[in-house]
């Protein structure tokens, strides 16, 4: 029991993770009919704006330390964080520690930005070709983002903690009655969870309850009536892309503390969200979220030791595994609809 | 000739004098110059363009005719290299046998995988082949290490077996891979003035099995079933309705494609004997993907170009430095040439890959037929009466779907 | 007995009985019309017998032999040859090469692994392709691009590579769908002649009158996805149901 429940949370970061990204690309494959494989690099960009924005906070300027000496008798000088000399020490400091989510906010204008640019720069030019081109492009429009990533911040894993008040974990087990220290959960793989759920909230109800959202809805189930109703639906298609970037964006700045920045774990995590977004179902937005929870759980049940010893390297293959078995039997997959590129 | 037409022939001539006179061609710069840098002719990576020129072939068959855009063939690159190294291992260091069994069991690796992913087309089938890439890059790494060599990959030890050949040689060292007793890494030299050409056993012997490939590439391409396999790509419904059954047909481009990439697997592994699970990296996938659109998707000579210049771009362009650019640029005034370094910098060196990733992207967008749709453009800017250049392979350009 | 005979054809698509109780006979070197309003089940009827659909219910018997549980290439190497309603054509190849094809699978079957000869080696393909491009008055577009041709011009390389097969029965879905007047009038000449050089039986769909009444020797008229009746032109253009159920909405 203690096992089960663990391995479920375990695999609720992935799963938002995923859930979040293959959200992102069933929005655009949906409404702009557009496979995109830079989705991923989006994903790794949001991260990236967290590393950015905890680097400007920690911008810093020497200061001598009253009162204190280096052994040649100059005065001991420090670094200090120019939001020390704007907002006091201890504002300053909780800003520091606070970057992660302070992104969000951060992150937001940059991938609505981003996604308008790719959206107008590029995508827009390739509607109308081959989904084979449309993979293509992305595909080298991803190694572009991520060669300029790399190029800025290096190669190597940049650790990016959460705030201090995260940072811990907690006994999970013991707050639900059951024995204490089996199920032990970091706190910010909980609020990763919840802020993921807050935000397929956000998408759902806008799609659901506003005007934007059901003019989209009514594009996705049929683009060419809705264009006749002389509807502007490219405008409101830019804005969805934008969306979707956006959705992506902070999937990756919240992400950032789990993970450790690095220029490629959008590739990473773009492989994976294709293949949830296939067992999901082409096109369908709650077999996509579904799938990417799904999956994220699947994987880490297979990552268990017993699972293991059982099935040697399950945990390695067991969501191609899964998505091989969806395509083959069911190929619209979990939620797709019937006809939406099934062959 | 060789049962081609006249512009195929010619067209097969070409590449033939090109890979036999490589070692000078592309050793164009005395090797004492400022510019012996962009020299290509060395056998490391003489051996990579003939290698990575038969995996682009191979791939083209597929991606080219049929239009399956697969994106985990590096999968049997990888088991043409273990199959490789395993036959150095038991049998002998002869290349033949090891080449041989690399192309069998890719091929027989390829009918299981294309059995099932060729149930889907189009974006599925790119996914399916994906996700059978990575999965068999995940057992190779963790569970079939006793196969594979998991992490560190798979080499030759002192204590195998090598039934047909001498376990170690005679000052105990692990024999190298060679062909009938000829050392695939055995080199002559040649001095001309400043100018040196390298000649290496392996890369001619790479050389021969391309030309090869490429021939019978031409002759899938002229032949009823190449044209079958077009006939998928450009409507599979009507080909049902015509009495054709296109599965078999796919399949067959499938495998076949599949025991190209096995080749190649193997030669890598006969060049360098060693295999590791990174060759069947989804990135190795793209490789070839990026080698055969740049090239010219659906040409004959395209992915041979496509994987030339690739392959010269990560070894030469990757080897310039800021010091080098300054160099270069050291005629103008200071201030600018920092200036003209630093807009340049990213894009060499370390950041080679982010040249690729543009010049693909241009070339998708801007030029779909790839090098060699702008090499016609060009002859046909010049007036050149040459639109059917030999270049030209199949009739249909079109980018696939 | 006819070549193609179908008995009690039933198929249903969720709520819809889209074909119920069908029976065709449609006997051999005649030229057989299925007319119907929108929605009557002709197409559904169409895709039973070539295998793309297969029926809930009843048998379709060609030449004595069942279709169904059949591939569509299985079917059309049994000799039945369909064309469609927006030409089917291979796009990117050029005029000769689709010509070429379903002679190919005339010749080979339905799959050959010849990829070694060359295509232009194949003599008595080669030959049998141009004398059908000669036919169809098209030798002169032979190495254009078939994408490229004019709609009526890839309805004639269709028809084309259909005959090409010697197929014993064509079925043809609204072959003059979309077509400017000029266009129609020659495929209606196209079909006439081939009708009359050749032993071939011809099942057409068709809503246009004056194609069907310029071709048919009989007409099954289908409503509500099931036979109205079925009688010789002159009397289905009387026939007061067929009036009222048809003619009298599109007239």
């Amino acid at each position: 029991m203690d096992a089960i429940i663990l391995q479920i949370l375990n695999g609720l970061d992935k799963g938002s993770a995923y859930a979040l990204i293959a959200l992102g690309l069933t929005l655009i494959f949906g409404t702009l009919g557009v496979v995109n494989f830079a989705h991923g690099a989006l994903f790794m960009i949001g991260a990236f704006c967290a590393v950015t924005l905890s680097r400007l906070f920690n911008l810093s300027h020497k200061v001598a330390v009253p009162g204190e000496t280096d052994f040649l008798g100059n005065p001991l000088m420090r670094d200090q964080p120019y939001l020390y000399d704007i907002f006091g020490e201890a504002t300053g400091a909780a800003l520091i520690d606070w970057a992660v989510p302070l992104a969000i906010l951060f992150s937001i204008p940059i991938m609505l930005f981003v996604g308008w640019a790719m959206e107008r720069g590029l995508i827009k030019h390739f509607y109308k070709r081959p989904h084979a081109d449309q993979i293509l492009v992305t595909f080298g429009l991803a190694i572009v983002m991520q060669e300029i990533i790399k190029y800025y911040y290096g190669a190597n894993p940049i650790p990016t903690p959460a705030p201090a008040a995260f940072t811990g974990s907690f006994d999970f087990g013991a707050m639900l009655g059951l024995d204490p220290n089996q199920i032990i959960y970091p706190y910010w793989r909980l609020v990763y969870f919840a802020f993921a759920t807050v935000i397929i909230g956000a998408v759902f109800a806008f799609l659901q309850f506003t005007t934007f959202g059901m003019v989209v809805r009514a594009g996705m189930a049929d683009r060419e009536t809705v264009g006749l109703l002389g509807i502007n639906i490219d405008k409101r298609f830019t804005i969805m892309f934008g969306i979707a970037a956006a959705v992506a964006g902070l999937a990756g700045v919240m992400y950032a503390p789990i993970n450790s920045p690095n220029y490629h774990m959008g590739m990473d995590f773009l492989v994976l969200s294709f293949v949830v977004v296939v067992v999901g179902g082409m096109g369908s937005l709650p077999g996509a979220v579904l799938a990417g929870f799904l999956l994220g759980i699947l994987e880490s049940f297979a990552s268990m030791s017993a699972v293991i010893d059982l099935i040697p390297g399950i945990n390695q293959i067991i969501i191609y595994l899964v998505a091989i078995i969806i395509l083959l039997t069911r190929p619209r997959g979990l939620m797709g609809r019937k006809g939406v590129m099934e062959d | 000739m060789f049962g081609l037409e006249k512009k195929d022939a010619k067209l097969l001539l070409i590449v033939a004098a090109l890979v036999f006179f490589a070692p000078f061609l592309l050793n164009p710069f005395p090797s004492d110059s400022g510019m012996a840098q962009f020299n290509a002719g060395y056998p490391d990576l003489m051996q990579r363009f003939v290698i990575f020129g038969i995996f682009a072939i191979g791939f083209n068959i597929l991606f080219g005719l049929t239009g399956y855009l697969s994106f985990g063939h590096a999968a049997f690159l990888g088991v043409g290299s273990y199959s490789a190294v395993w036959m150095f291992k038991l049998l002998s260091m002869n290349v033949v046998p090891a080449i041989i069994l690399a192309v069998i069991v890719s091929g027989l690796f390829a009918i299981v995988i294309g059995y099932v992913s060729l149930r889907r087309s189009g974006i599925y089938f790119s996914i399916l082949t994906l996700a059978f890439a990575q999965m068999s890059f995940a057992l190779a790494y963790s569970v079939l290490t006793p196969i594979t060599g998991g992490e560190t990959g798979l080499q030759l030890a002192l204590n195998d077996p090598r039934i047909l050949g001498a376990a170690q040689t005679a000052d105990g060292n692990i024999p190298v891979p060679g062909i009938f007793g000829l050392e695939m890494r055995s080199t002559a030299e040649l001095a001309v003035g400043p100018w040196e050409f390298v000649f290496n056993v392996g890369y001619y012997f790479s050389g021969i099995l391309m030309l090869a490939s490429f021939y019978l590439a031409i002759r899938i391409f002229r032949s009823p079933f190449g044209m079958m396999l077009r006939a998928v790509k450009s409507n599979q419904q009507r080909m049902s309705y015509t009495g054709l059954n296109p599965k078999p047909y796919t399949l067959a481009a499938f495998v076949i494609s599949g025991m190209y990439a096995g080749l190649a697997g193997g030669l890598m592994a006969a060049m360098d004997p060693l295999a590791g699970a990174e060759r069947m990296f989804w990135t190795a996938s793209g490789e070839v993907v990026l080698m055969t659109i740049l090239g010219g998707v659906g040409t004959l000579i395209g992915p041979v170009l496509g994987a030339g210049a690739i392959k010269y771009m990560e070894n030469i362009i990757s080897k310039i430095n800021s010091d080098i650019l300054h160099g270069w640029f050291a005629f103008l005034p200071d201030g600018l040439e920092d200036f003209v370094v630093a807009i340049i910098y990213p894009f060499i060196g370390k950041g080679w890959h982010l040249t690729l990733g543009i010049i693909f992207m241009l070339v998708v967008i801007f030029l779909p037929g790839g090098l060699v749709e702008g090499g016609q453009r060009i002859a046909k800017l010049f007036g050149k009466k040459k639109t059917n250049d030999a270049k030209d392979g199949a009739e249909a350009k079109t980018p696939a779907e | 007995m006819g070549i193609l005979e179908v008995k009690d054809v039933g198929k249903r698509f969720g709520g819809l009985q889209a074909l119920s109780d069908v029976q065709l006979n449609v006997a051999e070197n005649t030229c057989h019309a299925i007319i119907g309003p929108n929605g009557a089940g002709k197409s559904t009827l169409l895709n039973c017998l070539i295998g793309k659909l297969i029926p809930d219910s009843g048998s379709v018997m060609f030449d004595g032999q069942s279709v169904l549980g059949r591939t569509p290439f299985e079917i059309c190497q049994m000799g039945i040859s369909r064309v469609f309603q927006t030409p089917e054509i291979f796009g990117d190849l050029t005029v000769l090469e689709n010509m070429m094809i379903p002679i190919f699978a005339k010749r080979d079957g339905s799959f050959e692994m010849n990829g070694i000869s060359s295509v232009f080696s194949q003599k008595d393909v080669l030959e049998d392709a141009e004398k059908m491009l000669e036919d169809m008055n098209m030798a002169d577009k032979r190495h254009m691009h078939a994408a490229s041709m004019s709609r009526g011009d890839k309805r004639r390389l269709e028809i084309g590579m259909c005959l090409s097969q010697n197929p014993r029965l064509l079925l043809l879905d609204e072959p003059t769908a979309g077509m400017a007047r000029a266009d129609t009038n020659n495929t209606i000449d196209l079909l006439k002649e081939i009708k009359a050089e050749r032993d071939i039986t011809i099942a057409i769909i068709e809503h246009d009158m004056h194609v069907v009444f310029s071709l048919a020797d009989r007409i099954t008229v289908l409503a509500q996805g099931t036979p109205l009746v079925e009688d010789s032109p002159e009397n289905i253009k009387g026939h007061p149901k067929v009036r009222e159920a048809y003619l009298g909405e599109s007239a």
